[in-house]
């Protein structure tokens, strides 16, 4: 490599055509914003699939506008498997990794983009396809497949003798989430990489933002899982397709017309064990980027240190590593022996210790903080309260002995919609308020900040926790209609109450794209540090330069160096030199 | 911050010391770390350290590892789980490959050796040497699943023979990925790219060994497993 084509490669301007600089770049921070433009549109469908079969559930016998009449009940599968896997892996996987990840990582560590430029282009390109490949399914003749985002064999394994949506949309589906494993695997190939090679002088592991530390462990728990889902996803294509029998029993009859199928000797649980050693870890890709950005956005906004940095950072690692340890306790009631359900609870309940560690850490970070509300703030804030809320159902779950009736009912939906779902839609949320000035040079506006996020606070509770009460009085997952089960029939209040909570939270998020959209062109122009912030992102334009910074910054202190007594300043950058913060002491 | 970087030749040359630091060329060593000069482990604007590239390598090494740990786990599970697992005679084309395989290896050590010593010459042989028993590994694979097929066992005629398949098929793939490597790094232009060629040169064989020893494994699972 000579100096010159050194100096050419990486001249400090961006491409100048709009396909280069645009669609196909290689600057992190456009791929950031692309992944996020890519969430949002998945969210909006996912979101709207929601409120279809929310409808079916408060009206069951009124027509659906778009479904020809009252909605079958297999358009009612469909409807609910997309919905999750829409937004599990194109929404909680793609925006707080992928999408702020990308976008500020490099920044945060002081790097001027990603360790693999190219390499992250062709991850969000796949990423694109497969969520394509995905909703294709809706347009395939018998429409989307109705096994549920688990794709549980038989049901996934055989083709459409098992269902409409089972032949066509199910091999798309696999399709789809095959692509997505590959784009994830090199995504958290290049995540890791950039965090351990590409930091700047002076940022040491114990500087790092605890953001950079969320998307570090995400990426190395992506990095683990999404091979075992690649794998199990193409043994699930040759039992589709190829006759083979990983998952298929013997024996299998599906209708009085046809033979047995031909299939024998597969299990149904490799698939589930398979899929639930991803499956676990991928509820913390989801949630700990979150955790780092709350940790991050509640010391901004409290003037104060993240109380108890290494414990916090530690505790990220901790949960990390537990995640992979605990994938049973979604298959408790799979016949499982007792032994080693006793081994999964006593793991997962050790789940509650590192997650303990970071409440009690976020409140200590709140405790005699000079708290500025924001919008970001406030999402912060719901995050702390969805997590806790959540987690606690999470105890019940974790014991076998009340997982066995509560596992396929309402309860767990309400569970894991606030632990997982909405909690980490709140860390989206707070990302987007935090960081929208520095990635778009303008603020969005407060008052439908705040606005929104009490809509959407009320909501996530008015939603979900009647669930819990439903689950406990026994109301079963996957039922798309309550007629002629007198139990199911006397919730039909609470299944109304919930489908009209569900209508007014979603128009609730008109705020946020009103909001954001208006805020591109009309916001209060935000300068370079508009939260008086210490991190390395808020040392550079709004929004910053390709190349992120003229010269690469030197690191020489923690991030979180608010509100420190004998200064002018509450806030002291990573970036100053302690020359520069001398002469800043009162 | 425009560091003067070596050019092709003095990377080639200096290989074995960069090799002892640990360190390829570009990246500043720790203890070099004057004030605006970022070194250590920091990136330098507009590019990476080369080590970089090992790094990445060794994290795409631990994802292939868990794609196959799943194959192998399923492979274990599905097998005693079941009653209806036949074993069948593996071919035995496959010592041979098994033996080409091994000796690919020490033939792109070779080849490395050759680029150390900044001698073009011998290291395209080796290297070429390498790639063609790489594509000879393939063909011996392929013979064998002929082989197999002529005597009625196909990838869904039973358990074992299903894994067999999958599991020849998906480290023939990425053997394959290793063989176009090997050819891209013979005919790239290195005077235009970020990366060099010895670091390439060592990205290639590192990966080559881990195939290597992943088929020794796989070849034990299937022939003592079964």
């Amino acid at each position: 490599m000579s100096a010159e084509a050194h100096v050419v490669s990486h001249a400090p301007h961006a491409p100048r055509g709009f396909i280069r600089r645009y669609i196909f770049s290689t600057d992190h921070k456009v791929i950031g914003i692309q992944y996020w433009l890519l969430a949002l549109a998945a969210v909006s469908v996912g979101m709207v699939l929601s409120w279809l079969f929310r409808a079916h559930l408060a009206w069951p016998n009124a027509a659906i506008p778009g479904f020809g009449g009252v909605m079958k009940p297999e358009q009612y599968l469909a409807l609910v498997t997309m919905h999750g896997t829409i937004m599990i892996f194109f929404v909680l996987t793609v925006a707080p990794q992928s999408g702020f990840g990308n976008y500020f990582l490099p920044i945060q560590i002081g790097a001027d983009d990603m360790a693999f430029p190219r390499l992250n282009m062709l991850s969000f390109w796949i990423t694109f396809v497969a969520f394509l490949v995905l909703v294709s399914a809706f347009f395939t003749s018998a429409g989307a497949p109705i096994n549920g985002w688990t794709s549980y064999p038989p049901l996934s394994a055989v083709g459409s003798i098992a269902g409409p949506g089972q032949g066509t949309g199910e091999t798309l589906w696999v399709i789809s989430i095959a692509l997505f494993c590959l784009a994830s695997l090199l995504t958290a190939l290049n995540f890791i990489s950039t965090t351990i090679e590409m930091r700047t002088q002076g940022m040491s592991l114990m500087r790092m933002p605890l953001t950079v530390w969320g998307w570090f462990v995400t990426a190395v728990l992506g990095l683990l899982a999404f091979g075992v889902l690649l794998a199990a996803c193409i043994l699930v294509l040759l039992d589709r397709l190829a006759a083979t029998s990983f998952f298929i029993p013997a024996g299998l009859v599906f209708s009085d017309t046809q033979p047995p199928l031909t299939h024998a000797g597969g299990s149904p649980l490799l698939w589930e064990h398979l899929f639930w050693f991803f499956g676990h870890p991928e509820v913390y890709i989801a949630i700990l980027p979150a955790m780092g950005i709350t940790s991050h956005v509640l010391s901004s906004f409290s003037r104060k240190p993240v109380f108890g940095y290494k414990a916090m950072a530690y505790s990220l690692c901790a949960i990390g590593f537990l995640s992979f340890t605990v994938w049973g306790h979604h298959m408790f009631v799979s016949g499982m022996s007792p032994y080693s359900a006793l081994a999964f609870s006593f793991l997962t309940l050790a789940i509650g210790v590192p997650s303990a560690i970071k409440t009690f850490n976020w409140l200590g970070t709140l405790w005699g903080g000079r708290i500025h509300f924001t919008a970001a703030m406030l999402f912060a804030i719901g995050f702390v309260s969805l997590f806790v809320t959540g987690g606690l159902s999470g105890l019940f779950l974790a014991q076998p002995s009340i997982d066995l009736p509560l596992h396929d009912t309402y309860f767990v939906i309400a569970h894991f919609h606030i632990v997982m779902g909405v909690a980490a839609i709140f860390g989206i949320f707070a990302g987007t308020y935090y960081w929208f000035p520095k990635m778009f040079g303008r603020k969005m506006n407060e008052k439908l900040g705040k606005a929104h996020f009490w809509i959407t606070f009320a909501g996530a509770y008015l939603i979900f926790m009647p669930m819990h009460w439903m689950g406990i009085m026994g109301a079963l997952r996957r039922y798309a209609d309550p007629g002629g089960l007198p139990f199911l029939e006397r919730m039909a209040p609470i299944d109304l109450f919930i489908t009209i909570a569900a209508f007014i939270t979603g128009a609730a998020q008109l705020l946020f794209y009103f909001n954001f959209f208006w805020s591109l062109r009309h916001g209060e122009k935000a300068g370079e540090n508009p939260w008086h912030a210490t991190t390395l992102e808020w040392t550079i334009p709004s929004p910053p330069p390709h190349g992120n910074f003229v010269e690469i910054p030197r690191v020489y202190r923690g991030p979180y160096e608010y509100g420190l007594p004998g200064y002018k300043e509450d806030f002291l950058p990573q970036h100053l030199t302690p020359e520069q913060v001398a002469k800043m002491a009162t | 911050m425009a560091q003067t970087l070596p050019t092709t030749e003095e990377a080639l040359t200096s290989q074995v010391e960069l090799d002892d630091s640990g360190l390829g060329p570009g990246g500043a060593g720790p203890g070099e770390s004057g004030p605006g000069g970022p070194g250590g482990s920091g990136g330098y604007l507009g590019g990476v350290p080369q080590r970089t590239y090992l790094t990445g390598l060794t994290m795409g090494l631990a994802a292939i590892l868990m794609f196959f740990m799943a194959f192998v786990s399923a492979f274990i599970v599905r097998k005693g789980l079941s009653n209806d697992w036949r074993a069948f005679p593996l071919p035995s084309i496959l010592y041979v490959n098994t033996l080409i395989l091994l000796a690919s290896s020490f033939t792109i050590q070779a080849a490395r050796r050759r680029l150390a010593r900044a001698d073009a010459a011998g290291f395209r042989h080796w290297w070429f040497m390498t790639t063609a028993l790489g594509l000879l590994f393939l063909a011996g694979q392929w013979t064998a699943w002929r082989q197999l097929a002529r005597e009625g066992v196909y990838l869904a005629t039973n358990p074992s023979s299903s894994f067999f398949y999958v599991l020849t098929a998906a480290h023939g793939l990425h053997l394959l990925g290793g063989i176009v490597a090997l050819v891209a790094i013979a005919f790239w232009n290195w005077k235009r790219a970020r990366i060099t060629r010895a670091t390439a040169a060592e990205m290639a064989a590192v990966y080559w060994h881990f195939l290597d020893g992943l088929w020794i494994f796989l070849f034990l699972l299937l022939k003592l497993g079964q």
